[in-house]
């Protein structure tokens, strides 16, 4: 079985975000860069479909400039066997049309019988682009996974709805499942398999030679939210603080 | 601008949410026409016109039929907006219809600015405006975004039908975890986020809960790592609830939270990150350390 992941590398969620002078995204530099969260669920189920088959392929994916690599050697050091990185020191600038047609560019001749992706990015969280890729490649996709399960060329997943409740939904393959968390635990990487997957292939391929396709979305600005203003804000010593709440829960609510 | 709205149907009921549809529409001051795959004994009430597909045949989760549907009804309506809720059945179907018009997707919409949309990022900590470079669009709308419309008047329905061929089966729907807890019932609710750091501290919350008279709650990531049960989680894939106190301790504020909560009559939250997205509808919040402050408070309250 051949067996395709693909990861974005984003930003951690908690640093103090800058707008860049662009005023269209943020401020690269200064950012401590991961696995986008979804995705590694996606890299994990991935690996596990692999060791249930024991004989299977999975080459990890991901479009951007070089720092990706660092996200690409984590995900081999999962399991993966080989790496691509799409090279695009612009893949920010991108929608998640060209983004999703880059890869359905780069999947199409290779014959991958199941493709993971996250159901979404932390940083755009447009939760396009696995879907668009399963549609320009023709293949059935199955979104938001919490849980997966393959048996003779049959992938059936539980999706998460809204309120507590689930559906399970199957397909054939070749098909395209979108992680969500929750799915399972994602590994760390071992030592060892840190230190083998050094000599593991890792294929570079220009944006250009995949991507033909013009934005269909313009991003106009990137601001803060703006402040409503509601909280009132407490700082200070915790004894002081825990007498002013219990104030204003005496003041302002029924419950004390 | 002509939008057709899709609504959303689940096991024999129409969903609340698709009156916000509606309301963005109204909003927007659009003309619009609706979709669904449903019953006639389950319609929206709404005036205007809709594409009604019956579940029976086409099946609730089928998006392969349903996209040829829609299809059929944005050109049926000559609409050149089509607009979906950002769920579970929206962020599935909506990227499809996108491809087949050859349409931009504006995806989790929270407000209308100027000839553009704002959408959140990096979990809420910033906003993008984004235009369509397209001559048509599909958006998805947040959760609670918009005020609903009001629930009146009746449908024009136009039966629709298709032969598309199913890409994928639905088996059925489950209930993931039968519920202990009915948090939509609590006055007081004390959630946990991940800012509570280890499993060993969602104790600490709990005895906050029990010093207010309240129940416990906790944020995804804090059910997901298996440290509180799934019935306990407050949020848009858990409960929506409405306390007259929500004590927020250590949650930063994704957006599938604060869609959960938000209608909590007074908002407590506590958490180091002064500009934290809770601090966006909280009425209090105190910068500190919850693993200092809980048991601070639980023990005045005691006391």
């Amino acid at each position: 079985m051949n067996i395709l992941v693909c990861i974005k590398q984003v930003p951690d969620m908690e640093s103090r975000f800058k707008v860049a002078a662009s005023g269209t995204w943020f401020e690269e530099s200064d950012l401590a860069w991961r696995i986008n969260e979804y995705d590694e669920f996606a890299v994990e189920q991935a690996v596990k479909l692999k060791e249930q088959l024991g004989d299977a392929d999975l080459t990890v994916l991901s479009i951007g400039p070089a720092r990706v690599k660092e996200a690409l050697k984590k995900a081999l050091a999962m399991g993966c066997e080989r790496a691509v990185n799409i090279v695009d020191p612009a893949a920010a600038e991108k929608d998640s049309f060209q983004i999703a047609s880059s890869i359905a560019a780069f999947a199409k001749d290779k014959s991958f019988d199941v493709i993971f992706t996250g159901m979404q990015s932390q940083d755009r969280g447009s939760g396009q682009v696995g879907v668009l890729v399963a549609e320009l490649l023709g293949i059935p996709v199955l979104t938001t996974a919490v849980e997966f399960e393959y048996t003779d060329g049959s992938i059936t997943v539980r999706r998460e709805l809204e309120g507590g409740l689930r559906a399970a939904v199957k397909a054939s393959t070749p098909a395209l499942v979108t992680c969500q968390l929750g799915l399972n635990t994602p590994r760390y990487p071992t030592l060892p398999n840190i230190m083998k997957a050094k000599k593991k292939e890792l294929l570079e391929i220009p944006i250009g030679e995949l991507l033909k396709d013009e934005a269909r979305l313009t991003t106009l600005a990137l601001a803060y939210p703006e402040k409503k203003g509601s909280a009132l804000v407490l700082e200070g010593e915790i004894g002081e603080l825990v007498d002013k709440v219990i104030g204003i829960l005496k003041e302002k609510t029924s419950v004390l | 601008m002509k939008a057709l709205l899709v609504g959303e149907y689940r096991e024999g009921k129409l969903l609340e949410p698709t009156y916000e549809l509606v309301g963005f529409a109204q909003k927007l001051g659009c003309e619009f026409e609706l979709f669904l795959v449903g019953t006639e004994a389950a319609l929206p009430q709404v005036n205007a016109k809709l594409y009604l597909a019956d579940v029976a045949t086409v099946g609730e989760y089928n998006p392969a039929l349903h996209k040829q549907l829609i299809l059929d009804a944005v050109d049926k309506a000559n609409a050149d907006t089509v607009v979906f809720l950002h769920s579970s059945s929206g962020w599935d179907l909506a990227p499809r219809v996108a491809l087949a018009l050859g349409a931009a997707q504006l995806s989790e919409v929270v407000e209308i600015k100027g000839d553009g949309y704002l959408l959140p990022a990096c979990n809420a900590k910033l906003r993008r405006t984004v235009k369509a470079a397209t001559g048509k669009s599909v958006i998805t709308l947040q959760a609670g975004a918009f005020m609903p419309a009001e629930q009146s008047g009746a449908p024009q329905v136009e039966k629709l039908t298709t032969s598309t061929p199913a890409q994928s089966e639905f088996l059925g729907y489950e209930q993931a975890e039968a519920g202990q807890v009915d948090l939509g019932k609590a006055e007081i609710i004390v959630s946990a986020g991940r800012g509570v750091g280890k499993p060993e501290n969602v104790a600490m919350i709990q005895a906050l809960a029990e010093a207010l008279g309240g129940e416990y709650g906790a944020s995804r990531p804090v059910v997901d790592a298996g440290w509180a049960p799934h019935d306990r989680q407050v949020g848009t894939t858990g409960q929506v609830v409405s306390p007259k106190l929500y004590v927020a301790c250590g949650i930063s504020g994704a957006i599938q939270h604060l869609a959960g909560m938000k209608k909590s009559e007074f908002i407590l939250a506590i958490n180091t990150d002064k500009d934290a997205p809770i601090g966006e509808v909280a009425d209090v919040l105190v910068v500190a350390d919850i693993k200092q402050f809980a048991p601070a408070l639980t023990a005045k309250l005691a006391g």
